[in-house]
């Protein structure tokens, strides 16, 4: 190539060299803090209320404490500034790794660990720090403290975006009350909004619902403190760390692994660095990636690792372990959902533990239907990964996608076409929980379209749409009885009244006629929770009533919770999977018979709903499904 | 009150309605479920009466069952009206139905939700019957309109005093009142001197054409219709064309619900189909504004709305409007996409309808 003609007598690449220099991470994220989520002021207040908020849950869990976390937001003389303050009880931070947590970008104790964690979801609270610094060029302030016998480090934190390294600017030892916890504070460049489905009140209601373990109270600029409590005293099943499973690992990450094993012969490598690999998986992959078993893990070149890696991906492995995953519960989610919105209706589902390309993940949803929620609008959608809150992107994620893809029309929800987000009275939940959350991009707000989640996603949704339908079906069906009631036994009898005094004949005995119009059996069911002592006590009881013109006789079932059973009656019962069954009758028409019991040790929520069936009971039925 | 003032139609409505309340007794003595049969109001079920002339109901009928909440409700509300009314023709006294509704207040479930199903049920009550809603003791409270043109009538007033009226020279410029009752016992036709009856949709033309002196100048009798006419003013315009063998004409504003008021007149009215031989008078005939006219005398006119258009499309499937004639006004005037109001004509000046448009309508239908 000829520049302008003249001789070259300097290599252009030193000229460039010159200008070329180590870029530092936080130089990186100063220029491009989208990719952090700090697009705009109203996605940085969150974002940073979110990454305190997550930090401290983690510590908290580790350290095997019931999060106690109070969030305040207060105005400053700046009318676009915010004070952000985020309290925890967690374990505290000894002195010297403050200002590493906070000041130092990718630092952290879970960045290699394959476990779901909250963690993974951000960058980190170092990015806060940052983005604080960046648009309003103050310091912030860590209060920590380890222990009541330990001294309370207070320090303001500062970081050289050119070295990616913490500067203390202010230390000192103060007294602080509680026995143990970090306060972190910032003020950040922001808008705070109230009473939208992206705010700081909504992340924290979302995430109440899905750490019911969790108690969060949330003071807000103009001074409202909004509690939301904790509902169950347990943490959640720590999650086992697990090594990664041949199938889930990227090329680099194998050359990294590769170069700080301990294990001296690729054989021991593979089998002690990777989970589902024995000892003769362990020759198969090295005979067949032409390789040695003693070969040093260190000394593999690099095209023998693209060999290993290509192998590795093709040959079959046991699905990698589960237990490394910690899903919330049906139950807890109920609890969560019941608790923070207020509705007629919830059921959940957590659906058994599957795997994508080696990465373990577990599906979790719910829906809650009825009540307090406008029937007209379009269904609320709360996804999750991992136990936090995804509240951008909603149109990108595969849990909206699997929503999209179910014809709701059939459970009861109104749907444009049989497609799209549906309408009614509903919100529907969906977790994620993963080793490895696979997100659409960086900011981590959408999860991709893999089939397999999908599919598990769909599956999942389908059972709470039929539980949907089926408790509109049984609302309807009960609005029909309670109709034929005020039927029968107001306005019957007032019509045989009237008529017998306008013809002037004698009031007419009116049983014939109201078997007739019902022409139904109706089964009520009923529960009563109640506390003797500290035990808790729910009694169930089933009425059945012949509204026919025939005696009846037949087989009614009543489903039960895994839990001690006392006081059934009638006594000629038979316990059969899970559910006590009666030969009932015979019935006259007209006539009513009871059933019941008392199951012990239950909440209220635990048993809100009582499951009955029969068979050979021919006609309508209300109040219970066929068999 | 006494007795006295019991006509022999309130006794037969009395007894007739007593025989509802003996159907549903039966019913339950036997042990069935308690139903009443209704004729079924829509324009589906209207036939035209050839020896009558007017739209009657057919056969479809509608079953109140009281095997559900509705019909059982409505049985109730019928027996609570027939009662109701019992007790009005034993003490001489009457209701209007807004007054009927208000009572039925102390109904308990019987209670009317709107006045509307109140007035339904004394039609379906005329129905079931075969009598009148005056038989009932029932009047509405709007009157009649009004009438302006040399025709002589005696009524009897609230004093039991007969009056003797001519509707030209004993009454002001707002004309003699119709009464809810006009029948034979309280109204009588003595005496007309005109060539022709014309009935007038709107207030401002009723008072244009009196203004302009057009009932004396061309032999008419006025009667003003006060938009859907009441039944009083109906049964007024049928008695009167029976009386005195005039030809009726109909002049109203140019759009699909004039042409249900003139039908309402001439043929019958859906509601009401069961008493169309009292208050539909297959003489009259139809003047204008026709769409022809907003044609063919250029008038002022407004666009067609999304209901107008529904409205005259219905009206292409509603028997009453079956003849060519219609057909084809209702179709021109679907394709102007144009309604005109009466008031319209006085693009040509305050006198044009009268001197004018009128007189050369009139001599087209061959009546001037």
């Amino acid at each position: 190539m000829l520049i302008g003609g003249s001789p070259v007598t300097v290599p252009y690449a030193n000229k460039m060299a010159e200008s070329q220099k180590e870029i530092s991470i936080s130089d990186f994220f100063a220029k491009n803090r989208q990719i952090l989520g700090f697009d705009n002021p109203s996605k940085a207040m969150l974002v940073s209320v979110k990454e305190a908020v997550d930090n401290s849950l983690d510590a908290c869990e580790e350290a095997n404490i019931l999060p106690d976390i109070f969030v305040k937001i207060s105005r400053t003389d700046n009318k676009d500034r915010y004070l952000i303050t985020v309290r925890d009880n967690g374990p505290g931070i000894v002195k010297n790794q403050i200002p590493n947590v906070f000041g130092r970008l990718l630092y952290g104790s879970r960045f290699h660990a394959i476990r779901q964690s909250r963690g993974q979801q951000g960058i980190g609270i170092s990015s806060v720090v940052l983005y604080s610094q960046l648009t309003t060029g103050k310091t912030t302030t860590v209060i920590s403290k380890i222990g009541e016998d330990y001294p309370c480090h207070r320090m303001e934190i500062h970081i050289n975006t050119k070295t990616n390294r913490p500067q203390i600017i202010n230390s000192e030892v103060i007294l602080w009350e509680p026995h143990h916890g970090t306060e972190f504070s910032c003020e950040i460049e922001g808008r705070y909004q109230k009473n939208k489905k992206q705010s700081v009140q909504e992340y924290l209601r979302s995430t109440a619902i899905v750490n019911p373990h969790v108690q969060i109270v949330f003071e807000d600029p103009d001074g409202e403190v909004l509690r939301f409590d904790r509902v169950v005293d347990k943490l959640p099943e720590p999650a086992n760390e697990s090594k990664p499973h041949p199938h889930g690992i990227e090329l680099g990450v194998l050359k990294n692994m590769l170069q700080y094993t301990e294990a001296r012969k690729l054989s021991s490598f593979l089998t002690n660095e990777f989970t589902r690999i024995s000892p003769r998986g362990a020759r198969d992959i090295i005979s067949q990636a032409g390789l040695t078993e003693k070969t040093n893990p260190k000394k593999l070149k690099l095209e023998n690792v693209q060999t290993l890696y290509d192998v590795m991906l093709k040959m079959k492995f046991m699905a990698p372990p589960t237990d490394c995953l910690s899903p919330i519960g049906d139950r807890l989610i109920r609890k969560g959902l019941r608790k923070e919105i207020d509705s007629k209706f919830a059921y959940t589902v957590t659906r058994d533990p599957k795997v994508f390309l080696g990465t373990p993940f577990q599906v979790e949803a719910g829906i809650v239907y009825g009540g307090e929620i406008p029937p007209g609008d379009q269904v609320q959608i709360l996804r999750f990964g991992n136990r936090v809150p995804l509240l951008y992107q909603q149109g990108g994620c595969a849990m909206t996608h699997a929503i999209e893809r179910i014809n709701w029309r059939p459970y009861g929800l109104e749907q444009r076409g049989g497609k799209g987000i549906p309408n009614g009275p509903a919100v529907i939940l969906v977790h994620l929980a993963s080793t490895n959350v696979p997100f659409t991009s960086e900011s981590k707000e959408a999860v991709a379209d893999v089939d397999e989640i999908l599919d598990e996603i769909v599956r999942a949704l389908m059972d709470c749409g039929r539980r949907v339908k089926s408790h509109i079906n049984k609302k309807n069906k009960l609005k029909k009885v309670s109709e034929k009631y005020t039927l029968i036994k107001e306005i019957l009898p007032e019509i045989a009244r009237k008529s017998s005094s306008i013809v002037g004949r004698p009031q007419i005995q009116l049983d014939p006629v109201i078997t007739k119009i019902m022409n139904v059996h109706v089964i009520d069911s009923g529960i009563i929770h109640r506390e003797v002592g500290d035990q808790k006590q729910t009694e169930v009881t089933v009425k059945v009533q012949n509204y026919t013109q025939k005696e009846r006789k037949f087989k009614l079932l009543v489903k039960v919770p895994d839990t001690l059973i006392q006081g059934v009656y009638p006594e000629n019962f038979n316990m059969k999977d899970g559910a006590i069954e009666w030969e009932v009758g015979p019935i006259s028409p007209a006539r009513s018979v009871h059933l019941g019991f008392t199951l012990l040790g239950l909440d209220q929520d635990e048993y809100d709903e009582v499951e009955v069936y029969y068979s050979r009971l021919p006609g309508e039925v209300i109040g219970a499904d066929p068999l | 009150m006494t007795g006295k003032d019991i006509t022999k139609g309130n006794r037969i409505a009395k007894d007739r309605l007593k025989k509802i309340a003996e159907f549903v007794y039966d019913q339950l003595d036997r042990g069935d479920i308690p139903h009443l049969e209704v004729s079924s109001r829509t324009k589906n079920n209207i036939v035209l009466s050839k020896d009558l002339k007017v739209w009657k109901y057919g056969k479809d009928t509608v079953q109140r069952s009281a095997k559900d909440l509705g019909g059982a409700t409505s049985i109730l509300r019928t027996l609570y009206t027939v009662d109701f009314i019992g007790d009005m023709i034993d003490s001489g006294k009457s209701s209007t139905l807004r007054e009927m509704y208000y009572i039925s207040e102390g109904w308990n479930k019987g209670k009317f939700p709107t006045q509307d199903e109140s007035n339904k049920l004394a039609e379906d009550l005329e129905i079931i019957t075969k009598c009148l809603r005056e038989d009932f003791k029932l009047r509405p409270e709007e009157d009649g309109a009004r009438v302006i043109g040399d025709l002589t009538i005696t009524e009897k007033n609230r004093k039991g005093e007969v009056k003797k009226i001519n509707c030209k020279d004993d009454v002001g410029d707002s004309g003699y009142g119709i009464p809810y009752n006009v029948e034979d016992e309280k109204v009588k036709f003595k005496a007309v001197n005109a060539k022709f009856i014309i009935a007038i949709e709107t207030g401002g033309m009723f008072d244009r054409l009196v203004e302009n002196g057009f009932d004396e100048s061309h032999g008419a009798v006025l009667v003003h219709l006060k938009g859907q006419p009441a039944r009083s003013t109906r049964r007024f315009i049928k008695r009167l064309q029976e009386f005195s063998n005039l030809p009726v004409v109909l002049f109203t504003d140019g759009d699909p619900w004039s042409y249900r008021i003139f039908a309402s007149v001439a043929f019958g009215a859906i509601k009401t189909a069961h008493i169309s031989e009292y208050l539909a008078t297959p003489e009259a005939q139809y003047l204008g504004i026709t769409p022809s006219d907003i044609v063919n005398y250029e008038l002022p006119s407004d666009k067609l709305s999304d209901n107008d258009v529904s409205a005259l499309k219905s009206e292409l499937t509603d028997p009453r409007f079956s003849s060519s004639h219609w057909k084809e006004e209702i179709k021109l005037q679907l394709k102007l996409k144009k309604k005109s109001e009466q008031q319209a004509l006085a693009k040509y000046g305050l006198d044009f309808v009268t001197d004018t448009y009128l007189p050369e309508k009139l001599s087209e239908m061959n009546i001037i």
